[in-house]
């Protein structure tokens, strides 16, 4: 009988610690959202949205920097998708049992994990160093680098889950390879392709560190791309180790505002994740 | 509706002029030398279009493989002064001399290797039971809300963590853990110099423990899938023969599991090496080895993220390039081996 109540007790303790780990998990999540809309929520008003980074010691807002990682996260989307894309259909659809392929896909997997600091001094010294100066070019080029990878797994992975049938459906047909590829792989796999476009934004739009020397930071209005160009991150990092109450409070705001945007987006691609992409 | 009706309407029923080639093939009401010739036409044009793509993509894959491995070889060429400069000593030197351009490696690695060893100390554990849970013990209708919401804790971002852990993990520790773990570890012989010194809030330990709670949830999420790749029989055969849950996890789905498990617990580490912003704000930056968990100190990411904006000088520039190209190293062989792992499980789970 003692092996029995040893069993059980033995049993009992691990189920328990199990779901103490389950509850320590989500009380980190509940107290991280509850302090960001707590101290956050205290500093949202018209302001924020309206006006640009204050000086020390005075009020302000944060339009410059959404302005500017808006700009910089489109940008970064719209030059590595297209990139990330094709040669992940390349991968998946024409050299699918090739050497490069499984090159491509063993370092790109290493990158998709790789710090996001090394990719920004990749860039500095590669963009900003020649240049002379830091830019909003150089911080879009980092962002970039960075969808390329999740942008590449995805569609290779969407790619390579259609079933064979629809390929040789459309190839009976007489279709060919690259229309199959465009009008019936694209499509059937579209929404496991946005989900993978969505995780891309979600990722970059929170990104500081290949942001640090890359595109700076610009306390002032600016569109132009040559130049330091102001972003959410960056300003939360620097106002938050400032030791002044008025650029903590806009950090705090800062903050709420990115990660409302990032979690919205991760749950958006999640739902369409579930929808089934093939019928 | 299939994906393929589009293609099909298009060819049929829409006419031959304003469709692109594809409609023309479909298109035969009309003179029969002249469809000939037509049919000519369309082919090459498809032909060209068919080449084209190829080598689009094929291009696009170039451009991706040039531009990952530029990624490594500039590092190396951006560190090349500092190399010159200090050799092998760079490793081992635990000077950090801006003035005098003197640099060391020591107290950066030293801080990155302990901070990503707390932090795989807390989520190890922690993760794996979070996926003992849902894949075992957690009620049906609650799997998907809690695995999404550990998903979620998964994709904020570092930098919240980073202003999280500044302002209310930090002080928190000050006031109330390090002084109680201090006077408690105080008259043990080894537990009293990894606690000394005075609580300041911030140091390894606070950046340990954020890292931690970063890397939980990637290891709970990967471990997770893993568990689910377990054949249901095998686990109901344990059942079967009346093992408790502990002891079918035990002994079944652990050993079943062990290569993705480990790589997805590698796959944590390479994050907890190579993550920066949260542990920037919490480090302190103190360039020096300290034997107290409590007191200030650095990682190579923070040193890169703290100081590359103000570093004057190419030696001083290259140094920081050389650490970082000595995290992009470490990384790497982290990473290459946990994927090396996980592609062994998928092979598994594929055959």
């Amino acid at each position: 009988m003692s092996l029995y109540y040893k069993r059980r007790n033995v049993n009992a303790t691990a189920t328990m610690l199990c779901w103490g780990a389950a509850i320590f998990s989500l009380s980190w999540l509940v107290m991280i959202l509850g302090a960001l809309v707590f101290e956050g929520a205290k500093g949202l008003s018209l302001d924020v949205f309206t006006q640009n980074t204050p000086p020390p010691g005075s009020a302000g807002g944060l339009l410059n920097a959404m302005a500017g990682s808006l700009i910089m996260t489109v940008m970064g989307v719209v030059v590595g998708a297209p990139l990330g894309m094709l040669a992940g259909t390349y991968m998946a659809e024409y050299g699918r049992h090739s050497k490069l392929t499984v090159v491509i896909r063993f370092i790109n997997d290493i990158l998709l994990s790789a710090p996001s600091i090394v990719i920004g001094l990749f860039v500095y010294t590669v963009l900003v160093a020649r240049m002379g100066h830091f830019s909003a070019v150089a911080g879009v080029a980092a962002l970039s680098i960075l969808v390329i990878p999740i942008v590449l797994r995805t569609t290779e992975d969407m790619l390579l889950l259609l079933p064979g049938s629809l390929r040789e459906a459309a190839s009976a047909l007489g279709l060919p390879r690259s229309y199959l590829i465009q009008r019936v792989a694209y499509r059937a796999a579209k929404s496991g392709l946005v989900t993978g476009l969505l995780l891309a934004v979600a990722r970059v739009s929170g990104e500081t560190a290949p942001l640090l020397f890359t595109s700076l930071n610009n306390q002032f209005w600016s569109l132009d791309l040559n130049a330091p160009m102001a972003s959410l991150p960056v300003v939360i990092f620097q106002f938050a180790l400032s030791p002044y109450k008025d650029w903590q409070q806009l950090a705090w705001t800062g903050a709420l505002l990115v990660t409302a945007t990032v979690l919205v987006l991760s749950i958006i691609a999640r739902a369409l994740s579930r929808q089934r992409t093939y019928k | 509706m299939t994906a393929t009706q589009p293609v099909l309407e298009k060819s049929g029923a829409r006419g031959p002029a304003k469709e692109g080639p594809m409609a023309d093939i479909a298109w035969s009401n009309m003179p029969a030398d002249a469809a000939q010739t037509d049919r000519a036409r369309v082919l090459k044009k498809l032909g060209l279009h068919d080449a084209l793509f190829r080598k689009l993509t094929f291009s696009a894959a170039i451009v991706v493989l040039l531009l990952l491995g530029g990624v490594i070889l500039s590092l190396v060429q951006g560190s090349l002064p500092a190399i010159k400069a200090f050799g092998f000593g760079f490793l081992t030197s635990q000077a950090w001399n801006p003035v005098s351009e003197i640099f060391g490696a020591t107290p950066a690695i030293y801080g990155t290797v302990v901070t990503s060893l707390i932090a795989m100390m807390l989520a190890v554990p922690v993760g794996l039971g979070v996926a003992v849970f849902l894949t075992e013990l957690c009620p049906h209708p609650l799997r998907r809300p809690i695995g999404m919401a550990i998903e979620l804790l998964a994709g904020i971002p570092s930098i919240i963590y980073g202003i999280w852990g500044l302002f209310m993990l930090a002080p928190f520790l000050q006031q109330y853990a390090q002084p109680a773990l201090i006077s408690a570890f105080a008259d043990v012989p080894v537990l009293s110099t990894l606690f000394a010194g005075p609580p300041y809030g911030i140091g390894i330990m606070t950046a340990g423990l954020i890292l931690g709670v970063m890397v939980l949830p990637f290891i709970a999420s990967i471990s997770r899938d893993v568990f689910d790749t377990v054949p249901p029989v095998l686990k109901e055969a344990a059942s079967g023969v009346g093992c408790t849950t502990w002891e079918v996890v035990r002994h079944v789905v652990l050993p079943y599991t062990k290569t993705g498990v480990i790589g997805g617990v590698m796959l944590g580490l390479g994050r907890a090496l190579g993550e920066t912003m949260a542990v920037t704000f919490v480090i302190g930056n103190a360039h020096k080895i300290s034997g107290s968990l409590i007191a200030p100190g650095t990682t190579i990411s923070a040193t890169i993220a703290n100081e590359f904006t103000e570093a004057v000088g190419d030696v001083y520039t290259s140094a920081l390039i050389e650490l970082g190209l000595i995290l992009f190293v470490i990384t790497f062989f982290v990473l290459a081996f946990a994927r090396l792992l996980l592609t062994r499980i998928e092979r598994k789970e594929g055959a």
